[in-house]
């Protein structure tokens, strides 16, 4: 104790110092002493913290009237008639007396609140206000300007502005980084790969930017920068919740690599993801890159009311703008106006309404190669019906002839209105839509039930309509994962007003406009015609796949009651529907007509006549088509057209996006009060916040795109550039990348952030040209060494008064030791690979991944941005090494150091099979003897040799277990392949023996700091 | 052995090593680790008040409370899937004799079951109730085990909660948001309070049974930094992600690899300085203790017949709830803050009577010992033991006569220890069990009053993220003083 008590007085003192003088620092930027107050700096955040909750822009939670977010209203005061903040010295400023009072009950802030001000605090208002008291805007909602530069030495403008403040607080910048850590930070940075030796040498002989130009054009780059993104758009392969079903959503990983790679303009990159869809023209690119919209969790556990989820993907949607677009925390004004930020709750669900009209679309993804075969197979279908035109002259007059015929002839079907609608099971919660469809999402039912009362007198038959919707996947009508479904019965039953028992109707002649031919499953199953519908027993189903290209259309089905059905009003009548493959949307109607039959058209044609339904991804006009269909001398030309759609091609991927309701179709916003799905008030009028940039009269999504997206919006630019800086620098220039808001102090670096901001935009949102530029200064290129001092002025480097050393991304940790080992498989995009994953992680699912069948091969070492990520079972090694699993957001990973990741890295199946396959490269490339390959190794994971000393150790190491293994303490097959029957893959003269030595070493190798860190 | 590679002589070394000790803690936490593993049955001692700087690169450095607390770790007995309170916890003579009735029109004004159609037939229980302990607490012939520590715990009947479907609802109750993202109790708890286990990880869950509908997210740290988040102890494998050494790597050869590694990382330290590579030697050694200690932890080996009697163990190997809960006491004993089973069993929509008997089968008596055990350790006092699911079950039936769907106006749960009060019964629900009537106890109370036992206000243990200070309790939250004895 008596060596250890001095060091104690040491850590105290200098402790007790260091604090002090972070003190005065932070609170000042020109010297030692407080001069003026700044309002932002030092006033805002007290008001923030400890006024704004009940003085603040929510006037549902103002107290006493008075609100201290606006100059004039504190100069006026509040109800009490005494201005708060009073800027003549003969009259008392009521907000002092209040702060400074003693009597707890009126004392600011009160007791209760549990936030007192601190004397400093109390001090530094009154300053304030003896200098007059200046309100300033939130620095964060001005638009960045470039201020002019210092001109004070360095070329590059970066250093120029860092070096400014670093000699204002008697700072100065290191010393270059040496050209070793250099490349490797830039090969980091760039590609999230080490550098081989040679690139170390081509680096040593090209410099540092022909090595950035080289890397910013190489494929591994997009890898490298897609995963922030990824992460902010809480991209996952699963679906969340209980079921945490999978999901494909690789496309849109994919489009980002690519845009990444493209270097499409950021303001580009956001326009596409945010309103693709309606860009002019646009094209199957745009639509997926609205599936950042889409990326939200979904719930498909049994029961759920699919709206509030619904609204819980609307809330995720809005916090994903908010932290990736936006730098705003949007969450607060869900509930209520927000209490820091000027963000109503009208706003936001104003905001909301951009977003709030879409379908929840899933469609196919075709290859360039398929796009171009679908594309001929609709041309070729449209040239012979152009061809078919232009052999009957007459063709028009027949066509309106035979629509007015078909019209005729068509009973009257009048829709039931539904009291009650259910599915027997209870999973499943269908409602009831204005157009009297019948939408079934959530989790499927195979049986559902509706209860109306409508008019029954002399009914004769009903009408079942199988209808798309843009909620169901293809737009159905059916759930199953190609959009299709069978029905295998139906009944009618009745309950006469008054009376208890239901009565079931007998129903006979089934007919539809079209069925499968009968096919056999075995003795008692089948599916096909529309009579098994009505056969009384669910062994045989209604089916009307039409076949690829043309599945995805409506149906229908009419039956006659046997006996024409007329009951006392208020009698009530039940069509129950039992199913395979769920039907997602339906409609039931009644008709009074005299032996109503379905006409052999396609239902859609029948819809299209009578305008009713959302034709717009219907390829060719299908009034004519059924018509064509209709005509016998037509035969051939249906035949032909029926074996040129067996030509469409069968997408191997689908993406989940947004497609815009219109019409009809559209959905209204509603401010939900508390924020609570199930209590909507007043339609709300689509706007952006007033506090942001106007642009006046932004009406749709796309509008709101560009809006986002205007030069003159003070966060968009702000915020992409920081979300470059800190995934290079470690942490922000602003340091809650998530968050801009008033709550956010002004950043250290604030010139130099909005410097950075405005160039951006004017060197056209380049992300690459971004990049270089912060490479290519002093800043980022001097040595990360921390001395003494720099250690106790700059402790967390906010200053930037060295280089970025951090440890990297769980990706890049990955990635290096599968990259050094020899073993990484470089393919860009494609669906998930799953990684290896305990047993027992496995097993604790909730719904087993049957499908966890772990890569091999060369798949087994793609980059780890392609790993297959479930939300409910987050990755084990991604989840030690902090990255997010997908539900929710994430702006900025916070490093951590556990004991879980030392374990990881040392233990994983992934990890040691890279120290295994390091261990063969060593003896392979390493030359001979020891020295040689413990130098080679030490290059390979941290492109530096080592130092004499470390050599010595490791030495010392390898001798002791060669001779531990010698022993036969250790076997060494059974360490070099982790099995002891098997010889490792040896290069010539070389022993299993030297690989397990080899074996040991590379994995500490792999585990060191230097090596998982970015120095 | 040799697990400190630092000895005195590094004292005597210029600033930069200096620095390494005492900034980062290594050395002390290093000599307290080995004292550690020469006491394995230490239990914690007072929460005092923070160790100062090594906080700044130990997040999980242990903190001193709001204000003393009368518990200094929690045992959350999770029982996942929504128990049904009316076969368990909460007598309703008047529900049986209303079997098969329609439930009274008024009940169900403004109410959304799940499954089923509200205005379904009323079930009566199927389980007899009957008094128990000296404070005569009515519990269902389920549950003889807890009836012998009636007298020991506080039931509530009153909880309420928001959700209705079982992720949402299990979210909810552990992270007191529906929407995921939030931190975990646990999570929170060490974020408060640090950890006070130097070889064990401060925040452990332990499943039995499937996979919970919340998934890891029940025990993620959400928006808090990775260390506060639960580390699962499996029954399989690994009790550990990744404990094991690869195949062919003995112990030794374990050790000389992390000796190897720490001076790599010392001599590094020494020319970079970053601090940083100081915590992660801490974090090396750190995980070589959970190789040694997590082993021993999981082996009941050493546990005597009457113990592993007493919580109704068969085979100590066999993973089971009953063994989580044991495992539960011997985290506890050695400081574990934050000890969550999961045990997903309980959503009976059919097959009701068979079911619920089966799972307060495999329950009940290993509850019950975990209290009992706790008690006669003398840890009962500063251990808070919590039995409780995600939400109720209704009144009404689902299905034939043998089933009950998904209820979030009312459910029961139990605790004990840690200055709970004892054979006392919170709440109550009307005759029917479909509602509170009296002392209504939300999720957001409960979890303000699990946290005062604690030492910590819940309107003080604040994160502050995107601007906005989170709470576990959100914007709500009252203590229930009622149940603190």
């Amino acid at each position: 104790m008596r060596v250890l008590q001095p060091s104690f007085l040491v850590r105290a003192l200098r402790f007790g110092l260091l604090l002090i003088c972070v003190d005065c620092l932070t609170s000042d930027t020109s010297g030692f002493a407080q001069t003026t107050v700044d309002f932002q700096r030092d006033i805002q955040p007290i008001f923030s913290e400890h006024c704004l909750h009940c003085h603040g822009s929510d006037a549902s939670t103002r107290e006493g009237g008075l609100r201290l977010d606006i100059r004039e209203s504190a100069l006026a005061g509040g109800e009490s008639g005494k201005p708060a903040i009073s800027l003549t010295p003969a009259v008392a400023s009521h907000l002092v007396e209040r702060i400074e009072a003693t009597d707890p009950d009126l004392i600011m802030p009160p007791p209760s609140l549990k936030k007192p001000l601190s004397k400093t605090q109390i001090e530094r208002i009154k300053q304030w206000i003896a200098e007059g008291a200046p309100f300033a805007e939130h620095w964060a909602f001005i638009p960045p300007k470039k201020s002019p530069l210092p001109n004070n030495g360095p070329a590059h403008p970066i250093d120029q502005i860092v070096l400014k403040t670093l000699e204002q607080r008697q700072m100065k910048p290191a010393s270059p980084e040496t050209a070793h850590t250099l490349c490797r930070r830039i090969y980091l940075d760039l590609i999230g790969l080490p550098p081989s030796p040679s690139e170390l040498q081509e680096f040593e002989k090209q410099g540092a930017e022909a090595t950035i130009d080289k890397l910013l054009s190489s494929e591994r780059f997009g890898e490298k920068w897609a995963r922030p993104w990824l992460d902010v758009a809480r991209y996952s392969d699963t679906n969340g919740y209980e079921k945490d079903l999978k999901r494909e959503q690789w496309a849109w990983r994919d489009w980002v690599i690519q845009a990444i790679n493209d270097d499409m303009p950021y303001d580009q990159f956001l326009i596409e993801q945010l309103a693709g869809d309606l860009l002019p023209g646009a094209t199957q690119s745009q639509r997926i890159a609205t599936g950042f919209l889409r990326n939200s969790m979904l719930n498909e556990e049994g029961a759920i009311v699919p709206e509030q989820f619904r609204m819980f993907e609307m809330f995720d949607r809005m916090d994903c703008l908010g932290k990736a677009v936006l730098g705003m925390t949007t969450q607060c004004a869900q509930c209520h106006n927000h209490k820091f930020d000027p963000l109503s709750q009208e706003e936001y669900f104003g905001m909301m309404s951009y977003f709030n009209n879409t379908y929840e679309a899933q469609s196919w993804v075709y290859t360039a190669e398929q796009e171009k075969t679908r594309l001929a197979t609709i041309q070729k279908i449209a040239s012979l019906y152009d061809q078919f035109r232009s052999t009957h002259a007459e063709w028009k007059q027949d066509l309106d002839r035979w629509v007015a015929n078909v019209k005729a002839s068509r009973p009257v079907w009048t829709p039931m209105v539904m009291n009650q609608l259910e599915s027997i099971s209870g999973l499943n919660h269908p409602v009831q839509l204005e157009d009297r469809s019948i939408l079934m999402l959530g989790h499927t039912s195979g049986d559902v039930f509706f209860v109306g009362t409508p008019k029954l007198e002399n009914v004769t038959g009903l009408q079942l309509e199988i209808l798309n919707h843009g909620d169901l996947p293809f737009r159905g009508p059916g759930r199953s994962n190609v959009g299709t479904w069978d029905i295998s019965e139906i009944e009618v039953l009745t309950q006469t007003a008054g009376t208890e028992a239901w009565e079931k109707q007998k129903l006979v002649n089934a007919t539809a406009d079209f069925s499968e031919p009968e096919a056999k499953q075995d003795d008692k199953k089948a599916t096909g015609p529309v009579g098994f519908l009505i056969d009384g027993t669910d062994d045989k189903r209604w089916q009307a796949d039409r076949g690829i290209g043309i599945r995805n259309q409506p149906s229908v089905a009419v039956v006659q009651l046997e006996k024409p059905l007329s009951l006392p009003a208020g009698s009530k009548l039940k069509f129950v529907m039992r199913m395979g493959k769920m039907v997602g949307c339906c409609r039931v109607s009644l008709t009074t007509s005299a032996s109503p039959v379905a006409p052999a058209i396609d239902h859609r044609a029948i819809l299209a006549m009578e305008g009713n339904d959302d034709l717009s991804e219907v390829e060719c006009d299908p009034v004519f088509a059924a018509w064509v269909a209709s005509l016998p001398e037509a035969k051939a030309v249906a035949e032909e057209i029926a074996n040129v759609w067996k030509n469409y091609p069968k997408a191997e991927t689908s993406i989940l996006h947004v497609k815009e309701r219109s019409g009809r179709f559209q959905r209204n916003t509603h401010r939900l009060d508390r924020g609570e799905w199930d209590q909507p008030k007043q339609v709300v009028e689509r706007q952006t916040p007033k506090f942001l940039h106007q642009t006046g009269g932004i009406r749709s999504r796309l509008e709101f795109a560009h809006w986002i997206t205007s030069k003159r919006s003070p966060l968009t630019a702000r915020v992409g550039v920081n979300r470059i800086w800190l995934n290079m620098f470690g942490d922000g220039l602003v340091e809650t990348a998530e968050d801009f808001g008033t709550r956010t102090p002004v950043p250290e670096h604030l010139a130099l952030l909005d410097w950075l901001a405005v160039n951006f935009m004017e060197s056209g949102w380049s992300q690459k040209k971004l990049i270089k530029l912060i490479m290519m200064s002093n800043t980022y290129q001097q040595s990360s060494r921390a001395t003494p001092t720099s250690l106790e002025q700059d402790p967390r480097n906010r200053w930037l008064s060295r280089g970025p050393r951090f440890r990297c991304d769980a990706e890049v940790l990955r990635d290096m030791a599968m990259s050094v080992a020899g073993l990484i498989y470089h393919k860009v995009g494609g669906p998930s690979v799953i990684p290896p994953v305990p047993q027992n992680v496995l097993d604790y699912n909730y719904v087993y991944p049957s499908y966890w069948t772990p890569a091999t091969g060369p798949e087994r070492y793609r980059r780890t941005l392609y790993g297959f990520r479930k939300r409910s079972m987050p990755d084990p090694v991604m989840s030690s090494l902090d990255a997010p699993n997908g539900d929710i957001p994430c702006a900025r990973r916070i490093r951590s150091n556990t004991p879980i990741s030392a374990l990881t890295g040392l233990n994983e199946t992934i990890f040691v099979e890279s120290a295994q396959s390091l261990a063969i490269r060593i003896l392979k490339e390493g030359g001979e003897g020891d020295n040689s390959r413990a130098n080679y190794g030490f290059l390979l994971c941290t492109t530096r040799m080592p130092t004499e000393s470390e050599l010595n150790t490791i030495l010392r190491f390898i001798e002791k277990e060669r001779k531990r293994i010698a022993d036969g303490w250790l076997s060494a097959r059974e360490v070099a392949t982790s099995d002891s029957a098997k010889t490792p893959n040896l290069p010539p003269n070389t022993t299993p023996q030297d690989a397990a030595v080899w074996t040991l070493v590379s994995r500490v190798l792999l585990n060191m700091d230097e090596t998982i860190s970015k120095n | 052995m040799n697990p400190n590679p630092i000895t005195n002589e590094d004292l005597q070394i210029p600033w930069k090593r200096r620095w390494f000790f005492q900034q980062c803690g290594i050395g002390l936490a290093g000599i307290a680790a080995n004292q550690w593993l020469s006491s394995p049955t230490l239990v914690s001692h007072a929460l005092g008040s923070p160790i100062s700087n090594s906080e700044k690169h130990n997040p999980l450095a242990p903190k001193a409370p709001h204000f003393p607390a009368k518990a200094k770790r929690i045992i959350y007995m999770f029982n996942a899937g929504a128990p049904s309170q009316l076969e368990l916890f909460d007598p309703k003579p008047e529900l049986s004799k209303r079997n098969g009735q329609l439930p009274p029109p008024e009940l169900l004004a403004g109410y959304r079951a799940a499954f089923i159609n509200p205005n379904s037939a009323l079930l009566g229980p199927k389980y007899s109730f009957s008094k128990r302990g000296t404070c005569g607490m009515e519990l269902s012939e389920l549950l003889p085990y807890l009836g012998e520590i009636a007298d020991e715990i506080t039931l509530v009947r009153s909880m309420r909660t928001d959700a209705v479907n079982h992720a949402p609802g299990q979210i909810m109750m552990n992270t007191g948001s529906q929407q995921f993202g939030r931190p975990s109790f646990g999570s929170w708890a060490l974020y408060g309070l640090g950890s006070e286990s130097e070889d064990l990880p401060g925040f452990v869950v332990l499943t039995s049974a499937k996979g919970t509908s919340g998934g890891a997210s029940n025990y993620g740290c959400g928006f808090l930094p990775t260390v506060h988040g639960g580390v699962p102890f499996r029954s399989k494998g690994d009790p550990v992600l990744y404990l094991s050494n690869p195949n062919g790597i003995d112990k030794e050869a374990q050790r000389d690899s992390l000796d190897l590694l720490n001076e790599l990382n010392r001599q590094s330290f020494e020319t970079i300085g970053d601090p940083e590579i100081a915590a992660r030697i801490q974090s090396y050694e750190m995980a070589y203790r959970l190789q040694m200690s997590a082993p021993e932890l999981m082996d009941l080996a050493s546990e005597p017949r009457e113990i592993l009697e007493l919580y109704g163990i068969k085979d100590p190997k066999e993973p089971s709830y009953a063994r989580n809960c044991l495992l539960a006491r011997r985290l506890a004993e050695r400081g574990v803050r934050f000890v969550q089973l999961f045990h997903e069993a309980w959503d009976q929509h059919g097959n009701l009577a068979a079911d619920v008997k089966k799972n307060a089968g495999d329950t009940d008596r290993a509850s019950a010992a975990l209290v009992k055990d706790l008690k006669q350790r003398g840890l009962l006092d500063d251990t808070l033991v919590i039995w409780g699911g995600e939400f109720g079950r209704t009144p009404m039936v689902q299905g034939g006569n043998d089933g009950r769907d998904h209820h979030n106006r009312c459910f029961s749960i139990w605790m004990a220890g840690g200055g709970i009060r004892k054979g006392y019964v919170h709440g109550e629900t009307d005759e029917f069990g479909f509602s509170v009537i009296k002392d209504e106890v939300h999720v957001h109370d409960l979890n303000a009053t699990l946290l005062h036992q604690l030492g910590m206000d819940h309107e003080r243990l604040i994160y502050r993220y995107q601007g906005r200070d989170f709470r576990l309790t959100d914007v709500h939250g009252k203590i229930v003083k009622e149940i603190i004895s």
